[in-house]
């Protein structure tokens, strides 16, 4: 038995390693959860990207869901997620409201001409400040929110297929058969 | 002659580097140097949420710029260090704090170090008590030596 000793502490050692691998490529170690997690989202007071003019805030929002997605045309994985978005667009049961974060307007126009817009609505922070309320630090991140102006889900990173199926369609369909 | 014209460009090739460095974090219209320092002091206490290793003093991401300023724009308007860091752990969770703060998320994180410190002394006890046992039986050294071997 004493003899096995150190063979079971290592083999210990292994699973608790092998475990870390496992649960690394589980979950992104980089994403920082968001405490605003089911509370109001932050009052946010924005232009519009194509006719500045006109801005959209909070409450102009607020009576239909939406999912607020946060993405700049200088961010790579933005045109990774982009075709998932435009694809996912028509069948999503909310609106997709575009945020264009820390973008020369005439940059995201000229990407949005590109590649497509699946956006029904498009707001622009040029400057990044209202993001900060909303604990953006990177992009692409898209925000769930509900009818009442609450955050009920958030995802940092790309939406691939597997995140739209297993995360925010589930998200989306919990969220629409509690409130309709 | 060479010597002295190699180290003086030593020298300047250093200052130089230094300046490079400096530039990279933009200057701030601090009101004084004490501002400054508490500016200092309070950004090299938080994580830059872009890339986790570096502090907000250090980054050079983006977001790291714009929270930099953010916090300068709080200091001028008389938050203190306790207000921003809430301010911040509000939008970013605890993640911005390099000090996790002690609830029952992070005991583990804590306390972990002391439960394996102390499960490690439970060891080493155990293991010295069970040689002292055999070891008062045995009579030779050979004994005692064999038993050794298992550590």
């Amino acid at each position: 038995m004493n003899r096995l000793l150190p063979f079971i502490g290592f083999m210990l050692l292994v699973g608790l390693f092998g475990f870390g691998i496992w649960w690394n490529t589980r979950h992104d170690p980089n994403a920082i959860p968001t405490p605003l997690l089911n509370k109001p989202a932050p009052a946010f007071n924005l232009p519009k990207l194509y006719e500045p003019a006109q801005t959209v805030s909070k409450a102009d929002l607020l009576g239909q869901p939406y999912l607020l997605n946060v993405f700049a045309s200088w961010c790579i994985e933005c045109g990774v997620e982009h075709p998932v978005l435009q694809a996912a667009a028509p069948t999503l049961g909310v609106k997709l409201v575009g945020y264009n974060y820390k973008d020369a307007p005439a940059d995201a126009k000229a990407w949005l001409a590109a590649h497509g817009s699946p956006y029904a609505l498009l707001i622009a922070d040029e400057s990044g400040q209202t993001a900060i309320d909303f604990g953006v630090y990177g992009a692409p991140e898209s925000f769930l929110i509900d009818a009442r102006g609450v955050i009920r889900y958030k995802h940092i990173g790309p939406i691939t297929p597997e995140i739209l199926a297993t995360k925010v369609k589930p998200a989306i369909a919990a969220m629409l058969k509690e409130a309709p | 002659m060479t010597r002295t014209c190699l180290r003086m460009l030593f020298v300047a090739l250093l200052l130089l580097g230094g300046a490079v460095h400096a530039q990279a974090i933009e200057p701030m219209p601090f009101k004084d140097h004490a501002q400054e320092l508490r500016f200092q002091h309070l950004t090299h206490q938080l994580r830059c949420p872009m890339c986790q290793n570096e502090t907000l003093a250090d980054s050079n991401a983006p977001i790291a710029r714009d929270l930099r300023n953010q916090i300068f724009k709080l200091m001028q308007q008389g938050k203190s260090d306790d207000e921003i860091k809430q301010y911040l752990v509000a939008r970013y969770s605890d993640y911005i704090l390099y000090d996790p703060p002690l609830k029952p998320g992070t005991w583990l994180l804590w306390f972990g170090p002391l439960l394996i410190l102390l499960g490690g002394a439970g060891v080493v006890w155990a293991a010295i008590r069970k040689r002292k046992r055999d070891g008062a039986g045995a009579t030779t050294v050979g004994e005692i030596a064999d038993d050794g071997e298992d550590w």
